[in-house]
């Protein structure tokens, strides 16, 4: 009934839920390490060494990192020449079902008329899906990212006027962290888009904070130095692991741009907890498979 | 701040000696409550009915956790904390009708609460939020569910933990909500250390 190449796509989705849902990222781990050696405040010393552990209990048991396995979320990057393309969205819902009953991952995806939760993780235009259509690319990329419904609750996006222009921006994005508290598990990782309009704002606010491997300044050195900024603003706070205080509240910051239209100044603010879960792998037309995330036997 | 080993039930005096900055490691018997199961406890308590489990001395754990169900029985195998604002609006009433000596969560409660535990001699208490494989650990057995038909995350679930901690004390009964006070103190620090600051460098 389904191809090879497609039984091999939604093999591949399962792994990668599985990753992300039990295994945390190799940049993220590492970044939770640095900051636990760098803390001076001994109550979120004793909290990262808990979340430290936690990292390393999940994985060798295969148990999810966060009870909260998040909303499903799939990056694709595909070269449209690869046929299997187009049924991605089937093979991708059908892929998530299954590894909610697999892993298990908690159910999450509920009807916001009727409260019903779906209880396989899939329901309307959930997963979401993004897409990146590129010309000779020659296999198909994709990320799966659980994104948790604590840390989802500061999101914001505000359309500032030019004149208020970047430093707006810093308020916007000061006072998301300090309003959100403790509430969105920090240290938190900060997704700051800014564009002509709010969804394109936080569109890349979602990208900057999710995607791009934590420790990687902007290739712009506007952004580079703008996410430089706020960290050092941010951490300043003293807000602290799980709001004790302590010298991390943030473990990075990231900032994605487009071009603005000359009377707005759009505002996207993206906050993920700790617990940043994403895996990604490419699948080439002739079956390969290959995990760029994590070490897969 | 001291460090103590309870055990549920507590008393009153257990909890009356805990401040804002203690850790605790609890055992013994908790059970579950997110939303849901708050709505229903306390309609069923106002009604002048029983709940299913005397809560009296107890912890309640706001967790939905993921379980996988065996031939005896559940196991739990991830139960971190969700986010503990979210039952404010039922906490206070909670912690009068039953009895119950702890609440556990993450990310703070409000003046409510604050209040309820000084006068009815409960904490508030966090788990560091995420930790969720490393709590499921710290679970022994699921004792008993109920309500399932509010959904698995919603269900309450009395469990029997060992050393589950560290549970830091963010509410005293003493009146002390250690976010409130923290809060304040990053306030002011925005205010006048990290806008004035951050907004010479962005002159430049």
């Amino acid at each position: 009934m389904y191809s090879d190449l497609e039984e091999i796509i939604r093999k591949t989705v399962v792994k990668l839920l599985e990753l992300a849902a039990t295994d945390l990222p190799e940049d993220v781990e590492n970044t939770l390490k640095v900051a636990y050696e760098k803390e001076t405040n001994s109550m979120a010393k004793s909290m990262l060494k808990s979340i430290i552990d936690n990292v390393l209990v999940a994985r060798k048991w295969r148990y999810a990192i966060c009870q909260d396995t998040g909303t499903v979320i799939f990056y694709v990057k595909a070269d449209p020449k690869i046929p299997v393309v187009s049924d991605l969205p089937n093979i991708l819902r059908r892929a998530t079902a299954e590894a909610t009953n697999l892993i298990p991952l908690r159910p999450n995806a509920v009807d916001p008329f009727t409260e019903k939760n779906s209880g396989d993780n899939t329901g309307r235009y959930i997963p979401w899906i993004e897409w990146d259509i590129v010309k000779d690319l020659g296999y198909i990329e994709i990320t799966a990212l659980l994104k948790g419904g604590g840390s989802e609750a500061p999101s914001i996006a505000k359309t500032l006027t030019p004149a208020e222009g970047l430093k707006g921006l810093v308020k916007v994005v000061l006072e998301t962290i300090y309003e959100s508290g403790a509430k969105p598990c920090p240290p938190v990782i900060v997704g700051v888009g800014i564009g002509p309009t709010a969804d394109i704002a936080i569109n890349l606010a979602k990208k900057a904070a999710l995607l791009r491997p934590l420790g990687i300044r902007s290739s712009d050195p506007n952004a580079a130095k703008l996410e430089e900024i706020l960290l050092e603003a941010i951490n300043k706070m003293d807000l602290g692991t799980h709001g004790v205080g302590g010298v991390t509240t943030a473990l990075d910051v990231h900032v994605e741009y487009a071009y603005r239209h000359p009377a707005s100044f759009s505002v996207g603010v993206v906050v993920s907890c700790w617990a940043l879960r994403r895996a990604s792998a490419r699948i080439y037309p002739d079956g390969k498979v290959e995990y760029i995330s994590h070490k897969v036997l | 701040m001291a460090e103590y080993r309870l055990r549920t039930p507590l008393s009153e005096q257990d909890v009356r000696k805990l401040v804002v900055g203690d850790i605790v490691y609890l055992s013994g018997v908790i059970v579950s409550a997110r939303d849901a199961a708050h709505k229903r406890a306390l309609e069923i308590l106002r009604r002048g009915e029983k709940l299913p489990i005397d809560l009296s001395g107890l912890a309640v754990y706001h967790v939905g956790p993921v379980v996988r169900k065996t031939e005896s029985g559940w196991d739990i195998i991830s139960a971190g904390p969700t986010t503990s604002t979210r039952m404010e609006l039922y906490e206070a009433e909670f912690i009068e009708r039953t009895g119950v000596r702890m609440i556990i969560g993450k990310g703070g409660m409000g003046p409510k609460t604050t209040e309820a535990c000084k006068r009815f001699g409960a904490v508030y208490t966090i788990y560091p939020g995420g930790v969720a494989a490393l709590a499921a650990k710290a679970v022994k057995r699921v004792v008993d569910v109920y309500w399932l038909d509010l959904g698995i995350p919603e269900a309450m679930w009395v469990m029997e933990v060992e050393d589950f901690g560290p549970l830091t004390v963010i509410i005293d009964s003493r009146g002390n909500n250690f976010y409130e006070e923290r809060y304040r103190e990053i306030r002011n620090k925005l205010d006048k250390e990290i806008y004035p600051h951050i907004l010479s460098l962005l002159e430049k």
